[in-house]
C-alpha cells in the first residue's frame, strides 16, 4: 500500500510537482486517516497534501487517474512466491497457464498478472516512449513468454490439423498478452516517463537559435517565455525596502512611542525604497529581423503581463505604442494585427527615434530603464544619433538586445557600433536562456 | 450540532459532518473545501487557500468559528505587517507607570543595601516584574495559542505580507508555539484551526506552501452558486434566482478584466430584490450592471451582448426545461 503512494509520489516528481519528504509523510497519513476505498476522496485528499498550486492540480490529477486506474491494489504481494515457480515451470503448463489468462472473462486475473510482470520489469523505470516496446517485452518474458515461446515451436512443428490449431491459439494468447503489457507501459509512460520528455524538450527549445525555431515549437516557445516572464515578474515585481541602520526616522519614531510620553522605546530607522522598475521597450519589427520578430514580439507580450507599468513601442519606419494592443488582445491576434499595421515594412531607427521623441519623450524620466529589441539595421538612413544620445542622457540607462551574432556587428547598413557607446549595456540575445539572461540583469541593477 | 459544541473539534469526524455543519452556518460547502477541512484537523495542518477574491476564503473561517463556537482570530496582513503587530507588545505604558508607583517601594527594599552591587544582588532576588506575562499585550497569533478551547485562526491576504513575516509565520504554522524572548516559548493549549487566504498577489514560498495544505476554490458551479445565493438573498423566487445565476454564469465567460464573483452576485441578487424584479429583464439587467461588474471596460464590453444573454438565461436551458417558473430548482 505504502508502495502505490510512494511511487505515485514519484510519478508526481517527475512531472515537475516538487513533494518534499514531509509532504510525502502527509500523503502517507491521509492515506492511513481516508483509507482506499473512495477514490474520489483520495484524489481530493491527495490533491490537498500534495500539490500546492493550481497548475500541480491539474498535473495531480491527470495522473491520478492514470496511474489508480490501474492496480488492482492487493495483487502486488503475491508475486514473490509465484516468481520462483514460473521459472521452473514446464513450458506446457506454462502456455496452459497464460492461455488461461487470455480467455475471455479473466481480465481480473489478467491484469494482476500484468501488474506482477510490470514490477518485475522495473516498468516505473521507464522515461522515453522508445522504451515501450521494450519494456513490453520484457513483461510478457517476465509472465513466462518464452515457455509459451518454446510451446509454440513445438506446436508449429506438429504439422497435424491439431498441432495447427493449437499453434493458431497459443499465437492468439500472445497477442492478447502482448497488447497488455504494450498498453500497460504506455502508461506508465504516460505516468513516469511524459513529463521527462516534455522537459527534455524544453530544454532544447530554450537553448535553439532563436532563428531557427520553427512554427511548430512557436506553442512551446510560448509557454516557456510565458514561464521566463513570470519567473522574472516574481523576482522583481516586489518593491524593495532596506533599513537603514544608522538613520532615526524622528517621525515615525515620536508617532510610535506616544504612547510612553515619548520616551523612545521603540525606535524606527529610516527606510529607503527602491524604485520599481520603470521599462520602455521598443521592438524593431522590419524586414530585416523577420526571422526573430514573432520571438521578440513573444517576449514583449509576456513582459507586458508580468510587469504591469512598462510601455512597448513597435516599428518598422514609424513607431507606435503598442500597449493597448498587447493588454486587450489574445496572444496570436496581438501578434497578427501589431504585423500588420507596423511590421515588415523596410526599418528606419532615426524615423522610430523621431517619432519616439515627438509623441513619447515625456515617459523618459532617470528612473526609465529603455530597451530596445533589433537589429540595428537602419537601411543606410541617418541613425539620428543626437536623440539617441539625447535619450541615453535623460534615461537611467539604454539596454541593446540584439539578436544579431557579434560578428555581424557593424557589417552592410547596421549601425549598431554608433549606437554602442551609448548603450550601458548591449548584448547578443541568440536563445531564451539569453534571453532570460539579459533580462533578468535588466532588472536585477534596481535592487 | 449542539451536543459538540462543548468538545470544540469533534463534529470534525467525517466530510459528510462538515459539509452539514457548514450548512449550519450558512456556508455551501464542496467535497474538496469539506475534505480540506477533515484533513486539517486530522493532520494538525493549517489550510492555504487561494482563488480569485470573493469566492468564500475568508467566509469559509467565519463559518467553521460560528457552527463550532469557537472563537474567531483574524489578523490582516499588509505590507510593512511585523511581529510588534501579529504577535505581541510588552505594553510600556504600563510599565512605566508602575515603574514610578513602586519607585519608593524600592527605595524602601534596597534601602538597606550599601553599594550597587549590593543592591543588584537584592533586585536578582525578585522574579522579573517588568517581562512577565502580565506585561505582554496578546496580538492575534498569541491570542489564539492562549485560547483554551482552541480558535479558528484566520490569516487574510497573507500574500501582501512581505517575505520576511512569512518566514516568521513558519514557527506558528508547524508546532503551534510562539518564541517571546524574555519569557520562552508559549505553546497553544489546543492547536488552533488555522487558515491562510492569497489572492496570489505574488508567489508564496515554497516553505510555507509546504507547510500547509492547499485549496484552491473557484467560482462556483451552477446549482452550488443558486445555494449560496438562496442561502444568503432571503425572499428571492426560483424563477429569478435560476435565471440571474445564469445570467451570471454566461458573463463569467465572457472576456472580461475582472469576472464577478459569488459576493456580486448576492449583491446583484439583492439588488433585483429590492427592484421587485420577479423575473431577468433587459431594462433591470442594464440599470443594474454595475453592481455585477466592476470596470468601466467590462460595463461596455458586456452591455451590447444583454439582450442576447438574457434571452439565454430565460429562455429554455440545457437540459430543455423553462428556466421561469420551474418550481425546485438546486
Amino acid at each position: 500500500m505504502e508502495k502505490q503512494i510512494s511511487n505515485f509520489i514519484r510519478a508526481l516528481r517527475s512531472a515537475d510537482v516538487r513533494v518534499s519528504t514531509g509532504e510525502a509523510l502527509d500523503a502517507a497519513r491521509t492515506v492511513a486517516m481516508i483509507g482506499y476505498d473512495d477514490r474520489a476522496l483520495m484524489k481530493d485528499s491527495l490533491a490537498c497534501v500534495l500539490a500546492k498550486s493550481e497548475s500541480e492540480k491539474s498535473i495531480h490529477d491527470r495522473l491520478f487517474d492514470l496511474y489508480f486506474s490501474s492496480a488492482p491494489a492487493g495483487s502486488v504481494s503475491q508475486s514473490a512466491e509465484s516468481e520462483t515457480q514460473e521459472s521452473q515451470e514446464d513450458p506446457k503448463d506454462a502456455a496452459e497457464r497464460l492461455s488461461q489468462l487470455a480467455q475471455e472473462g479473466n481480465e481480473q486475473a489478467l491484469a494482476a498478472a500484468i501488474e506482477r510482470a510490470a514490477e518485475q520489469a522495473g516498468l516505473n523505470d521507464i522515461r522515453f516512449s522508445t522504451q515501450v516496446a521494450y519494456f513490453s517485452q520484457s513483461m510478457v518474458r517476465a509472465m513466462g513468454g518464452e515457455q509459451l515461446q518454446a510451446r509454440l515451436l513445438e506446436a508449429l512443428q506438429g504439422r497435424t490439423p491439431d498441432a495447427d490449431a493449437e499453434a493458431q491459439r497459443l499465437i492468439d494468447v500472445r497477442r492478447t498478452l502482448t497488447m497488455a503489457a504494450r498498453e500497460r507501459a504506455e502508461r506508465a509512460f504516460q505516468i513516469f516517463g511524459a513529463a521527462e520528455t516534455e522537459k527534455f524538450r524544453d530544454e532544447v527549445a530554450a537553448t535553439k537559435r532563436l532563428s531557427a525555431i520553427e512554427a511548430g515549437d512557436m506553442a512551446r516557445m510560448k509557454q516557456l517565455v510565458a514561464k521566463v516572464a513570470k519567473r522574472l515578474a516574481v523576482k522583481h515585481s516586489r518593491r524593495r525596502k532596506r533599513t537603514q541602520r544608522g538613520l532615526l526616522d524622528v517621525r515615525r519614531t515620536m508617532r510610535a512611542n506616544a504612547g510612553v510620553d515619548g520616551v523612545p522605546f521603540n525606535v524606527i530607522w529610516r527606510q529607503k525604497k527602491k524604485d520599481r522598475p520603470k521599462i520602455l521597450v521598443i521592438c524593431d519589427v522590419s524586414g530585416s529581423v523577420a526571422l526573430y520578430v514573432r520571438f521578440l514580439l513573444l517576449l514583449l507580450y509576456s513582459m507586458k503581463e508580468a510587469i504591469p507599468d512598462l510601455h512597448a513601442y513597435a516599428f518598422s519606419y514609424r513607431l507606435k505604442n503598442v500597449d493597448d494592443i498587447l493588454e486587450t488582445m489574445e496572444f496570436d491576434a496581438a501578434i497578427k494585427k501589431i504585423l500588420r499595421e507596423i511590421g515588415l515594412g523596410s526599418t528606419s531607427y532615426g524615423q522610430a527615434f523621431s517619432d519616439f521623441k515627438m509623441d513619447h519623450e515625456n515617459k523618459i524620466d532617470r528612473r526609465t530603464t529603455i530597451i530596445i529589441l533589433g537589429d540595428g539595421r537602419s537601411n543606410y538612413g541617418d541613425p539620428r544619433l543626437d536623440l539617441f544620445r539625447d535619450f541615453a542622457g535623460r534615461a537611467k540607462r539604454i539596454i541593446w538586445l540584439n539578436p544579431e551574432g557579434r560578428a555581424l556587428w557593424g557589417t552592410g547598413d547596421s549601425v549598431i557600433p554608433r549606437y554602442e557607446p551609448f548603450c550601458a549595456q548591449m548584448s547578443h540575445v541568440a536563445t531564451l536562456k539569453d534571453l532570460e539572461k539579459a533580462v533578468d540583469e535588466v532588472l536585477t541593477a534596481y535592487s | 450540532m449542539a451536543k459538540d459544541k462543548k468538545t470544540g473539534y469533534e463534529p470534525l469526524t467525517s466530510i459528510e459532518a462538515i459539509t452539514a455543519g457548514l450548512g449550519t452556518s450558512g456556508y455551501i460547502s464542496t467535497s474538496q473545501i469539506s475534505t480540506a477541512v477533515f484533513l486539517a484537523h486530522g493532520l494538525r495542518k493549517p489550510i492555504l487557500i487561494e482563488g480569485p477574491a470573493g469566492v468564500g476564503k475568508t467566509d469559509l473561517a467565519a463559518s467553521l468559528s460560528k457552527w463550532m463556537d469557537l472563537p474567531l482570530i483574524r489578523m490582516q496582513c499588509y505590507e510593512g505587517l511585523d511581529e510588534g503587530k501579529a504577535l505581541y507588545e510588552w505594553k510600556y505604558g504600563k510599565q512605566l507607570l508602575y515603574t514610578q508607583i513602586l519607585k519608593e517601594k524600592l527605595n524602601e527594599l534596597l534601602g538597606g543595601a550599601e553599594t550597587l552591587k549590593d543592591s543588584l544582588a537584592k533586585l536578582s532576588g525578585f522574579e522579573d516584574l517588568f517581562f512577565s506575562r502580565q506585561f505582554l499585550e496578546a496580538r492575534p497569533l498569541l491570542h489564539a495559542m492562549q485560547q483554551d478551547q482552541g480558535s479558528v485562526l484566520l490569516i487574510d491576504e497573507i500574500d501582501k505580507s512581505d517575505e520576511a513575516f512569512e518566514a516568521f509565520l513558519l514557527e506558528v504554522l508547524s508546532d503551534y508555539q510562539v518564541t517571546v524572548p524574555e519569557i520562552g516559548t508559549i505553546k497553544a493549549k489546543v492547536p488552533p484551526l488555522v487558515i491562510l487566504t492569497s489572492n496570489n498577489v505574488r508567489e508564496l514560498g515554497d516553505a510555507l506552501k509546504r507547510r500547509c495544505l492547499h485549496l484552491h476554490i473557484g467560482f462556483p458551479d451552477h446549482e452550488r452558486e443558486q445555494r449560496i445565493v438562496r442561502a444568503r438573498v432571503d425572499g428571492i423566487s426560483d424563477a429569478l434566482l435560476n435565471q440571474l445565476v445564469r445570467f451570471v454564469q454566461s458573463v463569467r465567460e465572457a472576456d472580461i478584466k475582472k469576472r464577478p464573483s459569488i459576493a456580486e452576485t448576492v449583491d446583484w441578487a439583492r439588488t433585483l430584490l429590492l427592484m421587485h424584479a420577479s423575473t431577468l429583464e433587459e431594462d433591470f439587467v442594464r440599470d443594474t450592471l454595475n453592481v455585477l461588474l466592476k470596470h468601466e471596460t467590462d460595463i461596455a464590453a458586456i452591455a451590447p451582448a444583454i439582450p442576447k444573454m438574457v434571452r439565454e438565461a430565460t429562455g429554455p436551458d440545457a437540459r430543455g426545461r423553462l428556466a421561469s417558473g420551474y418550481p425546485d430548482m438546486g
